[in-house]
């Protein structure tokens, strides 16, 4: 992801997350927002301020083909805590993001 | 079967004689079923924090880590870890249902009337297992010191299960010098039991890595484990030994040379130590899936007739020993993986009375089925269902990566078998099997908590079988379905995942109609010959 950033400029890159829960999709756009929270990696201290959306927020929902979100996703937002995870990834979004 | 008239004769012919036709057509028509299970834990704290590969990568990076100095204060007596509530399960001493009935955490809490042998099993004290490291050792790389030896040797005199000429291998033990100028100056890997030095296994050789202690001990750790589990298989069903045609291990270790460094064949290396002398075998490769492909496999060779009975079976490892120790350590608990765990299955021809394996009920996660769990969950289970015309709520149970969440939900590894049922649960939802607002009834009532030690292949499927057959054999339920999935892209040769998956069902019966005496077998071919003559007569 920093080699893409420098490649392509940090304004033009999203990160789109899988994670199964709020609390591990909090980690992974922290990451690539404020920096490696556990300081390990390549990402430790560096703060990127990405785009980052979990796949199951509107935002990326909402420029899926309906079909394919259908067969690819649509199990898995029944299982996801969907609201925890919209309100973890805000919150990330929010506090470090350099993009919105 | 088809008939023919012979042109030079004007006979109609068949094909195959009767009494071929019969009894192969029999084979082929029915499932073969699962006799018996079972299931052993070695409990190994000094592997823990000698072998396992969390601490050992530690001690790499920094031998004076915090983490080392706290893991010794956090491992769990012998009595701890039979006691424990999910190991109790584990070798059949209380059930998944009973389990359910307890809070988590279950490391808190302590099995009433805790055994160290189960209706499955065993839980066996890291001194023990020590010497029956020894006693599988074929090529004298084991080596032990005078006392430990003594004491293992009365020790393993008493257990039931081991032949008192086996304990002849602790009668030459080796001098405290001698284990230490293997272990100082060539390489040799220390054994320790309560902290201390014991015995050590020697490398191989001087140079193939393939060969050095450290690959000898994981690998002995696996045979043992291994062979323990047979044995218990072989004494708790009534087969006898010499029936046994063929083994396939399915563990996750490999054994072999540098010119051919997973060669094999642990299966047949265990089958000498556990006595199956008409045996022969292979090992079966899966990460994680691989016992639910080598239960495929056994399955189809007892079904096609080329052997009556096929054990699965597939010993623990040491790497995977405290593989979450430092989460466990940091909140506090003690470190739960301080368990070497090994399976077997007894599969054998159908006796009309054990649960079958349903192989026309195949769930494959193939090349292309894609890698959203969607497409995985649905590989595995709805597809397979569908073209059996099965619904996702005709399965009683399914038994998936039964992984214990006292050990996966501190480590953040959320909890395992759970999530898995949501997803099937989500996807009957989906087919309109359930509505949206029974998931969670669903889960309850196709699910069940995990128990097993996290040693990659032995929670997956596997650990239910043995409760499974029993609960199949009590009525309790009449279809359960095995699944086993593999990160195969842990090998770096793909990016793929696996998975396979199948039913075990309620005997139709026919097998035990079938079971034909001979008598039947001489009226059946006295019948034949007079259609046969009856043919000749109209010709």
């Amino acid at each position: 992801m920093k080699e893409f950033t420098e490649e392509f400029g940090a304004e033009n890159i999203v990160i789109v997350l899988g994670a199964a829960e709020g609390e591990a999709a909090g980690l992974a756009a922290e990451t690539v927002t404020a920096g490696d929270p556990t300081f390990a990696g390549p990402l430790a201290g560096v703060q990127l301020g990405l785009r980052v959306y979990h796949v199951c927020e509107p935002e990326i929902k909402d420029e899926v083909d309906p079909q394919v979100y259908e067969e690819q996703i649509s199990m898995m937002e029944m299982v996801l805590d969907i609201d925890d995870i919209i309100k973890e990834m805000t919150s990330i979004r929010e506090q470090y993001c350099k993009y919105n | 079967m088809t008939k023919e008239r012979n042109q030079h004769t004007g006979f109609v012919s068949c094909h195959r004689p009767f009494v071929y036709l019969a009894k192969t057509e029999r084979v082929f028509e029915l499932y073969s079923v699962v006799k018996g299970a079972s299931y052993f834990i070695a409990h190994a704290p000094d592997m823990v924090v000698n072998n396992g590969t969390t601490q050992t990568t530690q001690r790499k990076a920094d031998p004076y880590a915090e983490y080392l100095t706290q893991l010794e204060k956090s491992l769990r007596s012998y009595e701890d870890c039979v006691a424990y509530l999910p190991n109790q399960v584990y070798i059949g001493n209380m059930t998944p249902e009973e389990l359910e009935g307890y809070a988590l955490p279950w490391y808190e809490q302590k099995a009433l009337g805790a055994q160290r042998k189960g209706k499955y099993g065993e839980i066996m004290p890291e001194d023990e297992f020590i010497g029956m490291m020894k006693i599988c050792d074929v090529f004298d790389l084991v080596k032990l010191e005078a006392g430990f030896s003594a004491s293992v040797k009365e020790k393993l005199g008493q257990h039931t299960l081991i032949d008192a000429s086996q304990l002849q291998v602790f009668d030459k033990p080796s001098e405290e010098a001698e284990l230490r100028k293997l272990i100082d100056k060539e390489h040799a890997e220390p054994i320790y039991y309560l902290g201390k030095i014991v015995g050590c296994i020697k490398a191989a050789h001087d140079i193939d890595e393939s060969l050095s202690a450290h690959v000898i001990f994981e690998n002995i750790v696996s045979k043992a484990s291994c062979v323990l589990s047979i044995l218990h298989l072989m004494d708790k069903t009534d087969v006898d030994k010499d029936e046994i045609a063929y083994v396939i291990e399915c563990s996750e270790e490999a054994c072999g040379d540098m010119n051919q460094r997973g060669g094999g064949n642990f299966a047949k290396a265990a089958a000498e130590i556990a006595g199956l002398t008409n045996a022969t075998g292979c090992d079966v490769r899966g990460f994680c899936a691989g016992p639910t492909h080598a239960l495929l496999q056994a399955a189809s060779l007892v079904k096609a007739g080329l052997f009556k009975y096929v054990v699965v079976a597939a010993g623990g490892s040491t790497a995977k020993l405290g593989m979450n120790g430092k989460d466990h350590v940091k909140k506090g608990l003690p470190v739960l993986e301080d368990c070497v765990a090994g399976f077997a299955i007894l599969v054998g021809e159908n006796d009309g009375i054990s649960p079958e394996i349903n192989t026309d009920i195949l769930g494959r996660h193939t090349v292309g089925t894609g890698s959203s769990p969607q497409a995985v969950i649905s590989s595995l289970t709805a597809a397979a269902l569908e073209k059996a015309g099965l619904k996702l709520t005709d399965v009683d149970k399914y038994s998936v990566e039964m992984q214990n969440p006292d050990i996966t939900k501190p480590a953040g590894a959320g909890n395992v078998p759970e999530a898995n049922y949501k997803m099937i649960g989500a996807l009957a939802a989906m087919r309109g099997d359930i509505q949206k607002a029974e998931l969670a009834d669903f889960v309850k009532k196709h699910g069940m908590v995990g128990w097993a030690p996290t040693q990659g292949h032995i929670p997956s499927g596997v650990p239910y079988m043995g409760f499974a057959r029993q609960d199949i054999l009590d009525g309790k339920i009449s279809r359960a379905m095995f699944i086993g999935k593999g990160s195969l892209f842990l090998g770096r040769m793909t990016n793929l995942f696996d998975g396979v998956s199948f039913v075990l069902q309620q005997n139709s019966g026919k097998g035990q109609a079938e079971a034909v005496s001979e008598e039947t077998v001489k009226k059946l071919i006295a019948q034949s010959l007079k259609d046969f003559a009856g043919h000749l007569l109209q010709e």
